[in-house]
């Protein structure tokens, strides 16, 4: 067990680390290819060389960025199928459709449009090359949306059928799968958290330039388009966020109660705003929850439910269970207990272990045909709650709550900061006092770690939230792993570090020579 | 000029033209080349590639979920 456990921390702490090292570069290109099309807009219109050249320079960023992302994200398929192994076959074709579907529009999109983009300057006509670069973006944006789909299926699983044949998930409604309000929700908040990061990095560098007096009007006018693109990403993330907390509450209220380190619900549930959590608190204690927080009497309510008197189940209410709800299909429920949940579970598990037992006996076998089809029948009344068999204890279904309710509260203070911050750009950029305010120009290079810390909380929220799930209700992790050794995962964990910091640090190198030579300084 | 004749030469000289793509190239395929001839030959086996049939998987995976 203390092996297991040992194994599945090593799986998790890479596959954590991995994905979050691939999110520092996915989220500048999905945010730098619209602005970088933006631009070249601009220059189509007005055949004004000023912006082919600015067109140029952001180009040559969101290559530099892209190459350093390249091969980031293959480890975490490698992992899939190296320590995942029980769940990338549980999953079946319900991954494999999306990321096929993915790698073959990255690579026609890609090596077509991104190579017209960078090799057809003054080779192709200007109308093509600009078509070219908006579909660059676009592609991209389209590769994030099966990523997402994929993802937004672990955390709601629905369209499928499992087959205790296979062991395998089978999908029998493609379209509730790509267009399910969790990838919906996901993409929107995903994309736009690209643009924001997109915004700042841009006018970061400007800022960088004013501050050395260079560059002037291409400085001024990359920030002003940025700051424009920023303030409609900020906004549309409060707005996307609204919709995620109410998806989240519909289809994982532990991951939503755990954000707000709410043990019991209420109707007209409050939101912390500020909060420290009290670290003797558990599900089965009388202590308070918090012990310092500032909260906004029934904001919780509101934000899972658009209505302030509506009840929001905490951790406890989860774990008793007894309350109605709506599920995701609109239905009124009772919730199940813990308890209820895992016996349920227990029940589809041994069935599908009587099911495995007859499918292996001789046709001739008496009872066969009617032992399989009475194990098939329990096994599928009682499959929604399958995972809850793999836990023994009701702490076992609860997240990690300081990390999740730390990290919603970093990434929503630092939204409220960016919020802040594109207004200000904006307002200086319209009065043309950016090169006064050299404080301000600091601060929009202070803020490039800033918003990628609030894009990763936001990862972490979502990440960390829905544990011990690797596929929501289906199956938690002590399921989802492999038989191989925990030393063997730290290993390829740290020859992992080693290459891509070593690498990371060539390639940001790069960048930084470009963006010293600035926009004027480099040959095509 | 046939038109794969003129796609080979597009690509020919846009990689013949590179300066700071040339690093960058580099860059990727030795990234690429220790992803897949290392990484993946050496460290990260498919932990069912040692079963040859789909079959066998998912005999052994069911054995995982139901032990």
């Amino acid at each position: 067990m203390l092996l297991t456990s040992s194994l599945i921390q090593a799986s998790r702490l890479q596959f954590a680390l991995t994905a979050m090292y691939h999110w520092l570069f996915v989220p500048l290109t999905l945010g730098l290819g619209f602005l970088v099309a933006f631009f070249e807009t601009k220059y189509y219109r007005s055949n004004d060389e000023f912006w082919k050249k600015t067109t140029q320079f952001w180009s040559r960023i969101f290559a530099i960025n892209f190459a350093c992302g390249i091969a980031t994200g293959i480890i975490l398929e490698f992992e899939f199928g190296t320590n995942w192994s029980n769940y990338s076959w549980f999953v079946g074709d319900i991954f494999g459709a999306p990321l096929a579907i993915e790698g073959i529009f990255a690579f026609f999109m890609e090596s077509t449009f991104f190579a017209v983009m960078y090799f057809g300057w003054d080779k192709v006509s200007k109308r093509f090359h600009l078509i070219s670069t908006w579909l660059t973006a676009i592609g991209a944006c389209l590769s994030a949306y099966w990523i997402l789909t994929a993802n937004g299926w672990m955390q709601h699983p629905i369209g499928v059928e499992f087959n205790p044949d296979t062991a395998r998930n089978e999908m029998v409604d493609f379209w509730s799968i790509v267009f399910s309000p969790v990838t919906l929700t996901k993409f929107t908040h995903s994309m736009l958290s690209g643009f924001l990061i997109a915004s700042v990095v841009v006018i970061a560098v400007s800022s960088w330039y004013l501050l050395k007096k260079r560059d002037i009007e291409f400085s001024l006018k990359s920030i002003k388009y940025a700051a424009w693109f920023g303030t409609f990403a900020i906004i549309m993330l409060m707005v996307t966020g609204h919709t995620s907390a109410q998806v989240v509450a519909k289809t994982q209220p532990m991951k939503l109660a755990a954000m707000e380190g709410l043990y019991k619900g209420e109707n007209g549930t409050p939101i912390v705003g500020v909060g420290v959590l009290n670290p003797k608190k558990s599900y089965d204690n009388d202590e308070k929850p918090y012990l310092f927080h500032i909260s906004i009497p029934k904001g919780l309510s509101f934000l899972a439910n658009n209505d302030f008197n509506s009840f929001v189940p905490g951790i406890t209410d989860i774990i008793e269970g007894g309350y109605t709800y709506k599920d995701s299909k609109g239905n009124e429920r009772v919730a199940l207990s813990f308890e209820e949940k895992m016996q349920r579970g227990n029940m589809a598990r041994k069935a599908l272990a009587v099911y495995g037992e007859y499918k292996n006996k001789p046709n001739d076998t008496p009872g066969k045909a009617e032992a399989l089809a009475e194990a098939k029948k329990y096994m599928d009344e009682n499959f929604e709650y399958f995972g809850y068999g793999f836990l023994s204890k009701p702490q076992d279904s609860i997240p990690n709550v300081p990390i999740t309710f730390y990290s919603f509260r970093i990434m929503i203070l630092l939204g409220g900061y960016f919020v802040l911050f594109m207004l200000l750009a904006l307002y200086y950029s319209k009065k043309k006092l950016l090169e006064k305010k050299r404080w301000f120009l600091i601060t929009a290079i202070i803020s490039v770690p800033l918003v990628y810390i609030c894009g990763e909380a936001g990862w972490i929220v979502a990440e960390v939230g829905r544990q011990p799930w690797t596929i929501q209700d289906l199956l938690p992790l002590n399921a989802s792993v492999s038989g191989v050794s925990s030393s063997s995962v730290y290993t390829t964990f740290i020859i992992f570090v080693v290459l891509f910091t070593t690498l990371l640090v060539a390639e940001l190198k790069i960048a930084f020579n470009q963006i010293k030579k600035g926009p004027f300084g480099i040959k095509w | 000029m046939n038109i794969f004749r003129r796609v080979y030469n597009f690509y020919a000289d846009g990689f013949r033209s590179m300066q700071v793509g040339r690093s960058l190239w580099i860059i990727i395929f030795i990234k690429l080349i220790i992803m897949f001839l290392v990484l993946r030959l050496f460290f990260f086996k498919p932990e069912l590639s040692k079963y040859d049939t789909p079959q066998q998987k998912a005999e052994h995976v069911l054995e995982n979920l139901t032990k």
